[in-house]
């Protein structure tokens, strides 16, 4: 009997100390200022260094505490002068750029020419390990400084001169007309001198010219931004800042929105896609961003290469019900494709919506027939191959592969061939193994119809991970980027595109949306087209 | 028992050599790390080729294993993908999940003893298959289930506590993920504490101790509870390595910044150094946590001590 007792109030003990806790744990709460949202975020996979930043959660920190030469229009997308006053050429390849008076670094240093200059040279050093340094591939010394083996023989690139305070010069190895507006993306930042004389503890806090400064960096947790008030642009922040914190599964993130905890979550996940509706109402938004799916084929097998295979290619396009999948499987967050750019670049920009036409609808007779034309399937059947640690591939593929297998009246015509992590993945696609078709997802880098194009399709491009390749398509590349009037590139990008069409060199499948959702205490957010929130827009209470 | 002691910790070493020279291949085997780390793009060769160099990745294994090992003795776990140095991430990292095992650990011996001991006096009682029908359930149900219902109802349905736990992890944010974590064990404690509670009530010391006039609760508390928690202490102490290396679920859940969340992110990425890294602390806790399950034993039991 007393022994039950004593059990009895050790069990009663722990629960009031186990209450007692918890209620100081939920008044500790968020403990966010007035007027600060805050939003969830991913642990970036790199340090933050412009230039080191090729994902959408570095981006995210990027975007809010740096201004670059242009910005893309939140909305349109459009490029649009930021820093840079004027960027003038005569050729097509030697530029002129002049930086506006009056910008600083929140760290008080003026930005000049200088700061862009060092930025770009840093970036393409090849001893600095920057992932985004083929960006600056199109100017001239880049072989140098960056050599394909070897180390580099040079510390600047000899493209970029320095001609006054205000002023640099861009020379570059071909002709390139929209490269201006290649220059809102975040590796051509400015960096403030700190950046360089103390790397480590600019790395630790880093310091920008836009409108937000950090003001603490738990790596791995938690990022303080708060609205910098010397910010001389024109997109001042519209709230007093923005904690961004680090949520292990986006599933814990949505139930911390639901629950009040956190503002504003950017990555509605999959599976509360069926609720998002009834949970948030309005307050879900569900946009185009720049992001496009694919087929890929290996051109470097015969098998897929050889003359006829165009047909099975089309064939096999045909055969997809994009329609069925993107509606059952995605909930709609995803966009049949017509052609092999994205909506968010415009009629204007080069999206030309049914530039695919009937090679991108659902006719299974006619997929049956082009098959049966080309020669049929290579070894009677097709393994699409996707990564299955991440982004729930599996799911679509296997749709995808259901509805192949539909259409050609053969439930062995083809099956999802999974590899276990996205590294091995990339591994396999690099060193040109794949068997078969792969998944190939594209984000653009500028909401340019050029990234859509040349990096996947230009013979040998950097990220043409078939080994595609076509003269015509490489000479109507060619031509619109040496074109500076830039509707008329952009009709010859187009041109190119009908390249991709008739011999079917990538199976479009759909546009990726962004999703968000936000908290009833705010107000005009938006995503950008890289998906991103427009952080300095949102307003607050 | 000093010679014991030595005796064990020298067998410790070709443990702890096997364990993570297992761990070494499987993570190598995996693949090329690099290549996962340009997002869906092709790296560009050069800087591949740089970074493959300066993580000592186009060595071979047991080159990259004997300097990994020369490096960890001097305290060096190397760099993460991040730049971050490993030891900056396991600083960061072992004393929450330290904490959320503390806390686990403590409903286990709290509860799990109490119930244990409540049942195993009245067994076949109400009382007793109350418990053990509350702990067959506990069991069967996987812990993400229990996590994500707590989460809701706590959370978000009646919103007593935050459904995620701040950065900095304080013990009071810790008490439902260190409830749900411990949840599987703490019904393996109780039901281990019953039998064994309910074997040696019947036992002669026991039966000598009540003729002796002992007043209840030390009887229980000094003849009984002592001697029945052997297997009891032996299972708490394996379990805390246990919970260290498996709170992966229960971290990722409520969104805790520990060693699960650390590994998940380690082995996503391919980041051989990071998983290494936290697996060879990892083996270290286990191997100091059956050592002290294998002391307690002599303090609990007089005839081991002198054996």
């Amino acid at each position: 009997m007393r022994g039950a007792r004593l059990a009895r109030s050790a069990a009663g003990a722990a629960a009031v100390l186990a209450l007692a806790a918890a209620g100081c744990g939920g008044g500790g709460g968020s403990g966010t200022a007035p007027g600060v949202l805050s939003a969830s975020w991913g642990d970036p996979q790199n340090p933050l260094e412009p230039s080191n930043t090729n994902e959408v959660q570095g981006g995210k920190v990027l975007d809010m505490i740096f201004r670059g030469l242009k910005r893309y229009n939140p909305r349109t997308g459009a490029a649009e002068n930021m820093l840079a006053e004027r960027i003038a050429t005569s050729d097509a390849r030697t530029f002129t750029v002049t930086v506006k008076a009056g910008w600083r670094f929140s760290n008080g240093e003026p930005v000049t020419a200088r700061s862009f200059v060092d930025a770009w040279n840093y970036g393409a050093g090849l001893k600095n390990n920057q992932k985004n340094a083929y960006f600056f591939g199109y100017i001239e010394g880049y072989d140098k400084v960056h050599p394909a083996s070897g180390t580099q023989s040079a510390d600047t690139l000899s493209g970029l001169k320095v001609t006054g305070p205000r002023t640099f010069t861009v020379r570059l190895g071909q002709k390139f007309s929209s490269f201006p507006d290649t220059l809102g993306y975040a590796a051509f930042a400015p960096l403030p001198r700190a950046f360089f004389d103390d790397h480590a503890a600019w790395l630790k806090r880093p310091v920008g010219n836009g409108p937000y400064r950090i003001e603490s960096y738990t790596r791995g947790s938690e990022m303080s931004l708060r609205k910098w008030d010397g910010y001389p642009g024109p997109d001042k922040a519209r709230n007093k800042g923005v904690d961004l914190r680090v949520y292990t599964d986006s599933n814990t993130a949505y139930t911390d929105l639901l629950a009040g905890n956190v503002d504003l979550v950017d990555d509605v996940p999959a599976t509360q896609l069926r609720n998002v509706k009834a949970d948030l109402g309005d307050r879900y938004i569900n946009t185009p961003a720049g992001i496009i799916q694919t087929i890929a084929f290996p051109f470097y097998d015969r098998r897929w290469s050889k003359p006829g295979m165009e047909k099975v290619r089309t064939g096999l396009s045909m055969a997809i019900d994009r329609e069925q999948i993107t509606r059952t499987l995605f909930h709609r967050t995803r966009t049949p494709a017509t052609d092999w750019t994205s909506p968010v670049l415009g009629e204007a920009g080069g999206f030309s919506e049914g530039l695919c036409g009937a090679p991108c609808a659902y006719h299974p007779g006619e997929a049956r027939k082009l098959v049966a034309e080309g020669g049929g399937l290579p070894g009677g059947q097709v393994k699409i191959a996707y990564n299955a640690d991440t982004g729930s591939h599996k799911e679509w593929v296997d749709a995808v592969c259901n509805s192949i297998n539909n259409a050609l009246r053969n439930d062995k015509a083809c099956v999802g061939n999974p590899v276990g992590t996205f590294a091995d993945f990339r591994n396999e696609i690099g060193r040109h193994k794949m068997q078969g078709p792969f998944r190939a997802g594209w984000q653009m880098d500028y909401p340019l119809i050029q990234n859509f194009l040349q990096p996947l399709y230009y013979t040998g491009a950097s990220s043409n991970d078939g080994r595609w390749s076509d003269k015509r398509f490489d000479r109507l590349v060619d031509r619109a980027n040496a074109e500076s009037d830039r509707p008329t590139a952009v009709r010859l990008f187009r041109q190119a595109e009908e390249v991709l069409r008739d011999t079917m060199a990538a199976i479009p499948l759909w546009y990726q949306n962004g999703s968000a959702g936000y908290a009833q205490r705010l107000t005009h957010v938006a995503l950008n087209p890289f998906s991103v929130p427009v952080y300095n827009e949102i307003r607050v209470g | 028992m000093g010679r014991y002691v030595v005796r064990r910790l020298l067998q410790m070493i070709p443990v702890f050599v096997g364990a993570t020279l297992l761990i070494f291949l499987m993570v190598n085997v995996m693949g090329d790390p690099v290549a996962g780390l340009c997002g869906e793009k092709q790296c560009d060769p050069a800087t591949a080729a740089q970074l493959r160099r300066e993580f000592g990745l186009d060595r071979p294994v047991w080159q990259q294993y004997l300097t990994y090992m020369g490096h960890v003795f001097t305290g060096d776990f190397g760099t993460a993908f991040t730049g971050q140095p490993v030891t900056e991430l396991m600083g960061t990292a072992f004393p929450v999940t330290l904490r959320l095992t503390i806390v686990a650990i403590l409903f286990e011996v709290v509860i799990g003893i109490a119930c244990g001991v409540v049942t195993g006096m009245r067994r076949g009682r109400p009382v007793d298959t109350t418990v053990l029908l509350l702990t067959l359930v506990v069991i069967s149900v996987p812990t993400f289930v229990t996590g994500l219902l707590l989460q809701l109802l706590l959370g978000v349905r009646w919103g007593w506590v935050r459904p995620s736990v701040s950065p900095n992890a304080a013990l009071g944010e810790l008490i439902v993920p260190g409830l749900v974590l411990a949840s599987v064990s703490l019904a393996y404690v109780t039901r281990l504490t019953r039998t064994s509670i309910a074997e040696n009530r019947r036992s002669d010391y026991v039966r000598t101790a009540v003729a002796k006039g002992l007043p209840r609760h030390r009887v229980i508390t000094r003849h009984l509870l002592r001697n029945s928690l052997i297997p009891v202490v032996t299972f708490i102490g394996t379990d805390i390595g246990a919970l260290m290396g498996g709170a992966i679920v229960t971290e990722r859940i409520f969104n805790i910044h520990g060693v699960g969340y650390q590994l998940y992110q380690g082995i996503l990425r391919q980041n051989t150094q990071t998983v290494v890294g936290f697996v060879t602390v990892l083996v270290l806790v286990f191997l100091i946590a059956n050592l002290l399950v294998d002391l307690l034993y002599a303090v609990l039991d007089p005839r081991i001590r002198y054996a």
